[in-house]
């Protein structure tokens, strides 16, 4: 079976490679080291899988408003991405 | 004492995890690799990087599109929501009549979205439709074919027409758990018809009035067959919502990679709303174990 009708690119699998790993190193956090919920400052109930979710989700629109405000040097997004990311897991 | 952890239930899952793989991993997966890419068929395609976002993020198209799908949404469950909890407040509690509503709410929800779009695009003729030739014959210049906003009325209404039910039996059965102690308490301290609806029964329907917003708001900012039956998405472009212009552009027009980086905003828009209503409903769900919790100590 050959996979060209999904027309993959090195750039959309190393993507895709960087969240596989991405969830399969918490799935090994959690494993041997549970996570504990906690209240962040948005009021909200939140363990370990849900900062990451906020902070991929998070990531998606700060590139999407790059883009449409920007345009160019994607890579900033990406840098406010990381620290978005590094905020929502510290403080949320 | 400690539950028995038994890792041969993961294999219960496995199953389900190969058709979600295949139902919707892989698609989203092409659709993200389409939507960095160009094609003119044959199954070649050019690397493209971001420029299809950047073109639809500007686009005025996929702006106006969107600001129609929000809008209606926004209208659906404005109107849905309310008109639903009214529904199943004036519905019998008990009796013969309970089955004879319940079977009258839930016929519209049984009729397939094709057929709905097709009663309503026959309905809504000036000259063969009862509704359309009625309106006419009022003098009411209605006409869904060439007015748009006689084309969004035409939509709204079939929409309430198709769904409310939905709203309605839900909230009827969040009106049926509450036990008859309750309003006899409220007799008791003699309060009005208002009191018992914003502080017993609304309160009480709470969690399945969320669920109903969620699932209506889910279904009307992905909605397609009904409109596109009824108007095609015009006048012009009127009633063209986001749906509907992603198949124009994927089917109609062929351009797969910008539709693709329509379908993935589209589909973040969605998982953003969707995340938010998880979000407010399982806070709701603290909250109301905390009460319980403060309550009992």
């Amino acid at each position: 079976m050959t996979l060209d009708w999904m027309a993959w690119t090195w750039p959309t699998a190393l993507f895709f490679i960087a969240i596989a790993v991405i969830l399969i190193t918490m799935t090994v956090l959690e494993v041997r080291c549970p996570t504990v919920a906690r209240v962040g400052v948005l009021g909200l109930k939140t363990t370990r899988g849900d900062r990451l979710f906020i902070s991929l989700l998070g990531s998606a629109f700060i590139h999407l408003a790059w883009l449409g405000l920007v345009g160019s040097l994607l890579w900033v997004a990406t840098l406010i991405c990381l620290v978005y990311a590094a905020c929502v897991f510290r403080w949320v | 004492m400690e539950k028995p952890l038994n890792n041969k239930a993961w294999f219960l899952v496995l199953p389900v995890f190969v058709l979600v793989a295949f139902s919707a991993l892989l698609p989203l997966m092409t659709v993200v690799n389409y939507a960095f890419q160009d094609t003119f068929g044959n199954n070649q395609f050019f690397w493209a990087g971001t420029d299809w976002f950047e073109k639809l993020l500007h686009s005025d198209r996929f702006g106006e599109a969107l600001i129609r799908q929000v809008l209606f949404s926004g209208l659906i469950l404005a109107i849905e929501v309310p008109l639903g909890i009214a529904v199943a407040l004036c519905m019998p509690r008990k009796g013969l009549w309970v089955p004879v509503c319940l079977v009258l709410m839930a016929l519209p929800l049984l009729i397939p979205w094709n057929v709905v779009g097709t009663i309503w695009q026959i309905f809504g003729r000036v000259d063969i439709g009862l509704l359309g030739h009625v309106l006419y014959s009022l003098g009411i210049d209605y006409n869904y074919t060439q007015d748009p906003l006689s084309a969004w009325i035409t939509v709204v209404v079939m929409d309430v027409w198709h769904w409310t039910s939905l709203v309605a039996l839900l909230c009827y059965a969040g009106l049926q758990s509450i036990p008859d102690a309750f309003y006899q308490a409220a007799r008791i301290d003699g309060a009005s018809r208002w009191s018992v609806f914003r502080h017993i029964q609304l309160p009480k329907m709470d969690r399945v009035l969320l669920i109903a917003v969620l699932l209506r708001f889910m279904d009307s900012f992905m909605i397609y067959t009904e409109p596109f039956v009824v108007t095609g998405g015009g006048p012009g472009n009127s009633t063209t919502f986001l749906s509907i212009d992603l198949v124009k552009l994927a089917i109609g027009q062929f351009d797969l990679g910008p539709a693709a980086a329509m379908s993935l905003i589209y589909f973040l828009i969605i998982l953003l709303m969707s995340w938010v209503f998880y979000t407010v409903m399982t806070k709701q769900d603290e909250q109301d174990q905390n009460r319980k919790t403060g309550g009992g100590e």
